[in-house]
């Protein structure tokens, strides 16, 4: 069974090394299909641009599961290409890796970068899952609440530096708070993070108009239409810290596929606003993911 | 004075035929775990009675059959099993029935049941209510009242 792409090949890794069937009484799999979301843009279970307090991977409290994701997000002038892996430990624990590349094309060219010059960065993540079980919880209102950080390095100091930004590196912090109301079909995720980042981190953290954390607010809300399918929207405010481009907040509208048990696909309309002074930032989300 | 008279009362509840006798309990609607839909939407999405007996027989029938936790209904009365199931399901879509089993807690107390075991026979319920030809959002809505009892029946 020869994986097409390596990305396959290390989830098979991690699939051997995971110790799931270490004892008698861990047996592997056994969420149910799309209850652990799918794979946000940075890497965290969540919808795209949202990060949900949902912890990934396809195991229950009685083991370790995993998923990986690529994600693919052509836009007007610029396109967004992100892959990882994360862990879920116990259903209470959520450790994820995603590389991020934003490449310029054109754009590069005209601010005398190079054509196809690339923003690079690397997203480390850790969840804490505080109480609450989304899926189950029918009997009250109380959601499922996460707790996590996002330690975020980009490869571009010198020039974020140059356009203003104030470090190549930060960490958001987040409070996430996800509900399954299953009497109607719905999910609802509301996300607070506090961050730096400008561009998700691509272009650095704080800048020369502000340099310190602010409270921004990503919520999603989608429709169970079948066992396999959820359709929904997604917002996400972002800091505004650089004084040469404006920054807009971002919003989606996606469909949420499951494939198999172990497959899923998102496809979704995202508008990013206005990047490095380049507006009308707008294009597709194309995700593939696989969990165990 | 109270137990006394329930015992009583257990001890003379007829076994039915096909049935294995239990040990004595309580009978009360309340043993269902969930309260009952209003109305009778929820009862006609279900195709009424004999829409709930399908749904619980192809329900119960993948159970026994699946790979992951038919070796859980191995041994087990599965007549009852169907027969409270469905007044069970009844009781809760509000079909005019009375539920005359155990408490969920009581039911389960000694079966061991992990939350992905749970996971594998809401699946399999879900298949069950598709066959059926159930809208999925009415599903939805019968699994969010079955849904809480999870805490009874997860023991591990
Ligand atoms: C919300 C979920 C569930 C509901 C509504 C439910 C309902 C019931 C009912 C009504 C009974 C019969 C009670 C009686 O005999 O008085 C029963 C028994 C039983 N259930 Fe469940 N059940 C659930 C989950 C599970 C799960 C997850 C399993 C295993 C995978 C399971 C396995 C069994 C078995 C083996 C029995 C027979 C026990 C015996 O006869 O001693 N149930 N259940």
């Amino acid at each position: 069974m020869p994986p097409r792409l390596p990305l396959l090949a290390l989830l098979a890794g991690l699939a051997l090394a995971t110790p799931a069937q270490a004892g008698q009484e861990m047996r592997a799999g056994g969420k149910l299909v799309l209850t652990d979301g799918v794979s946000s843009v940075e890497g965290a279970a969540g919808g795209g641009l949202a990060t949900w307090a949902l912890i990934g991977g396809n195991e229950t409290r009685d083991g370790i599961g995993g998923s990986a994701h690529v994600t693919y997000v052509p836009l007007a002038d610029y396109s967004l290409t992100s892959y990882g892996a994360a862990i879920g430990i116990m259903d209470r624990v959520e450790l994820s890796y995603t590389r991020q590349v934003f490449d310029t094309h054109e754009v590069g060219a005209a601010l005398g970068l190079g054509k196809g010059f690339t923003f690079d960065q690397d997203v480390l993540g850790a969840k804490l899952r505080l109480l609450g079980d989304a899926v189950y919880d029918q009997d009250s209102w109380l959601p499922q609440v996460s707790v996590g950080a996002q330690y975020k390095h980009a490869n571009r100091g010198t020039i974020i530096h140059a356009v203003g930004g104030a470090h190549d590196s930060g960490t958001d912090f987040f409070v996430s708070a996800t509900k399954i109301l299953l009497g109607q079909s719905l999910v609802l995720d509301g996300t607070v993070r506090a961050t730096k980042a400008n561009q998700f981190g691509l272009l650095g953290f704080g800048g020369d108009r502000h340099d310190s954390y602010s409270a921004q607010f990503e919520g999603s809300a989608a429709v169970l239409l079948t066992r396999k399918l959820a359709v929904g929207g997604e917002a996400r405010t972002k800091p505004d810290n650089l004084g040469f481009a404006r920054e807009d907040a971002a919003w989606d509208a996606f469909a949420a596929y499951a494939v198999t048990k172990n497959v899923s696909l998102t496809a979704a309309y995202v508008d990013l606003g206005s990047i490095a002074t380049v507006k009308g930032q707008r294009g597709a989300f194309l995700s593939l993911q696989t969990s165990f | 004075m109270l137990p006394v008279l329930l015992a009583l009362a257990a001890s003379a509840m007829p076994v039915p035929p096909g049935e294995q006798p239990v040990d004595p309990y309580a009978q009360s609607d309340a043993n269902a775990g969930a309260m009952r839909f209003q109305g009778q939407s929820m009862w006609h999405a279900f195709h009424e009675q004999a829409g709930v007996q399908r749904i619980v027989d192809g329900f119960v029938d993948r159970d026994i059959a699946d790979p992951v936790i038919g070796e859980i209904f191995k041994g087990q009365d599965i007549v009852r099993l169907r027969r409270t199931l469905k007044e069970q399901f009844c009781y809760i879509l509000n079909g005019g029935c009375a539920y005359s089993g155990r408490t969920m807690k009581e039911a389960h107390k000694n079966l061991g049941i992990q939350i992905k075991d749970m996971n594998v026979l809401v699946v399999n319920l879900q298949k069950a209510m598709a066959a059926e030809g159930v809208p999925f959002f009415a599903q939805n809505r019968f699994l969010a009242k079955l849904a809480p009892m999870k805490k009874d029946v997860v023991v591990r």
